[in-house]
């Protein structure tokens, strides 16, 4: 019984970094109908950048995840400009490609900058655990999880109150209209991969310090963050804030339960199994548009 | 003019042991007959069906270890390995593209990479099959025995590169045969316009199962070809570079053409191979990368329809 909490509240703490990267990933998807595959390439960049302030520019540590997420958003927002646009109009499956592409060299410009060797964050918190009565926690991971929600919840409200999120849902549920009404479509794209980028970036920002850094980690967190948004339904914002928390709760049980070997395949299997019985999510209101 | 193209690049690839000196070039050809049956494989699916696969990977590796298991553990002949290697892939790909292929676009595409990781997975912790991260070493050579005749060993690598070439025709007739067919038609038709096709009768499902069986057919038969090649199966098999390989090459070359692929796959293993002079691994990774993005967006037809584009221009003037 225990040991179902820990493995509960270990995927519960994990999970809300998933909903981070699935949110970007929704939100780039929904709005610009682009599946990017370099998704998970921000999400290192956040990492490395996160390290690089760290040990490079011996920067604190809570300025770092900040900067590491102005990075992510940069790159996302340079790349939108310089790759995206002219291709707007082109069919998916093309910008598919093409992001594929950015996905490879993005990783091999990693691989040739840090080295294929890992290396660790330092962090200001202590390794010793805190004991919450039956189960324990390490502090690194209690303030992720903090960051980590505040960070969703934050996109929400950005979504929800601003003008800027409110151009952002009618471009959403309908381009040319919004494009009537005087929303810059151009903008909105641009600002949009921008944060879907930072988000990643900020998983990755958040997560580096608990893992290792390794220039092929954003291959996991992009297939992670699919699984996250396919199964709260692609294009969808709840869908894929509560279907991160499910995806870390699934991976800790499988991991504790099962296998270890077999940890990544939850994943894979949910993928699978969430596509061939209710491809629109779990969560799928009755029809969406996107 | 592409008559005598044809005929001195037949000439060359026929002829190529006697002048290629240097085993590693004939290394390197080797390999661009193996990627030309896997490009060939993959574009029977993004060129004619329009559906990417990033899975193929997992037919390419489930052949090699079909025949690197029935030969090792079970000491079978290669040519009934070969002929597993090609015959349990297509039966994954007839599976896997029923439930596959009710989806399109990107969840088509999320579902084949799922599968190719759960089976890649299965390759490193299934130890007592697979012998895990550490393969399958001695998967033995070819062999040809006709009855009165010495037995011929495929080991030296210029035998090897006829085996391979002998496979690259053939894939390349079939493909030709299948897409001038009833089934190469509904599956353009499919392509080109789902709804209409399935309006005079043309059953998407049937036909798009049947192109992933013989495709996944096609890239487990490479599978086989580059374990007894290599003489050994490890879950490197697997690895994502392939797939991303086969979709650059067929891309590059031209999807929904014949000798695009093929054009694809030579030019993409030897051009690494003449840049490795220059330039590391992970830079040549960096410029396919980059090259697959200026390919997408300079000739977004890619090579052989850009060069015939080319030279109808220069025939007209």
């Amino acid at each position: 019984m225990d040991q179902l909490l820990q493995h509960l509240l270990n995927g519960l703490l994990l999970g809300a970094t998933y909903s981070l990267l699935g949110i970007g990933l929704t939100l780039v998807f929904g709005l610009m109908n682009v599946v990017n595959f370099a998704h998970g390439e921000f999400y290192t960049l956040g990492a490395y950048a996160t390290f690089a302030a760290l040990v490079l520019a011996s920067v604190n540590f809570f300025l770092a995840i900040p900067l590491a997420i102005a990075v992510g958003a940069g790159a996302g927002a340079v790349c939108e400009r310089c790759l995206l646009r002219p291709l707007r109009g082109q069919s998916i499956d093309t910008v598919m490609l093409v992001m594929i592409g950015v996905w490879i060299a993005m990783q091999n410009a990693e691989l040739l900058g840090w080295g294929g060797v890992a290396k660790s964050v330092p962090t200001p918190f202590p390794t010793r655990p805190v004991v919450l009565g039956a189960v324990s926690v390490a502090p690194l991971r209690i303030f992720v999880f903090l960051v980590s929600g505040a960070l969703v919840l934050a996109a929400h409200l950005l979504l929800a109150r601003t003008k800027l999120g409110r151009a952002m849902r009618a471009t959403f549920q309908d381009r040319e209209t919004a494009a009537l009404m005087g929303v810059s479509i151009e903008r909105i794209h641009t600002v949009t991969f921008a944060f879907g980028a930072g988000l990643a970036a900020a998983a990755g920002a958040l997560l580096g310090p608990v893992f290792l850094l390794y220039p092929s980690m954003g291959d996991l967190a992009s297939l992670k963050a699919f699984s996250v948004v396919i199964l709260g339904g692609l294009g969808n914002f709840a869908g894929a804030a509560i279907g991160g928390l499910v995806r870390g709760v699934a991976e800790e049980l499988g991991a504790g339960y099962v296998s270890s070997g077999y940890r990544d395949a939850v994943g894979f299997l949910m993928i699978v199994a969430v596509l061939l019985l209710r491809p629109s999510g779990l969560f799928a209101r009755a029809e969406r548009v996107g | 003019m592409s008559r005598v193209a044809l005929g001195i690049a037949l000439a060359a690839a026929l002829t190529a042991p006697a002048w290629v000196w240097n085993p590693y070039h004939l290394h390197t050809l080797i390999m661009a007959g193996i990627f030309a049956v896997l490009a060939l494989s993959l574009n029977l699916l993004l060129g004619y069906t329009g559906q990417l696969s990033l899975g193929h990977a997992a037919f390419f590796g489930m052949g090699a270890y079909a025949t690197g298991l029935l030969t090792v553990k079970l000491e079978w002949s290669p040519w009934i390995g070969l002929l597993a290697a090609t015959v349990l892939p297509a039966a994954a790909g007839y599976v896997i593209g029923r439930l596959a292929l009710k989806l399109r676009g990107a969840y088509f595409v999320l579902l084949t990479i799922s599968f190719a990781g759960c089976v890649s997975l299965v390759s490193v912790n299934w130890m007592d099959l697979t012998n895990g991260p550490l393969g399958i070493p001695g998967v033995p050579p070819v062999e040809i025995a006709l009855p009165g005749l010495p037995v011929l060993s495929l080991r030296s690598k210029a035998a090897y590169y006829y085996l391979v070439l002998a496979a690259v025709a053939l894939s390349y007739l079939m493909c030709r045969a299948l897409v001038r067919s009833r089934v190469g038609r509904a599956l353009v038709a499919l392509r080109e316009n789902e709804t209409l096709a399935a309006s005079v009768g043309i059953d998407a499902t049937h036909y798009l199962v049947l192109a992933a069986l013989i495709s996944a057919g096609m890239a487990g038969f490479a599978g086989g070809l580059y374990a007894h090649y290599t003489r050994f199966v490890s879950p490197e098999v697997f690895l994502f570079t392939y797939t991303v390989t086969m979709v650059i090459m067929v891309v590059a070359g031209g999807k929904g053409t014949l000798a695009g692929p093929v054009v694809g796959a030579v030019l993409f293993t030897v051009l690494p191979e003449a840049l490795r002079a220059a330039a590391s691994w992970q830079w040549q990774m960096l410029l396919y990368g980059i090259l697959l993005i200026a390919v997408l967006f300079f000739m977004p037809e890619g090579i052989v329809p850009s060069l015939r584009a080319a030279q109808r221009r220069w025939r007209t003037s």
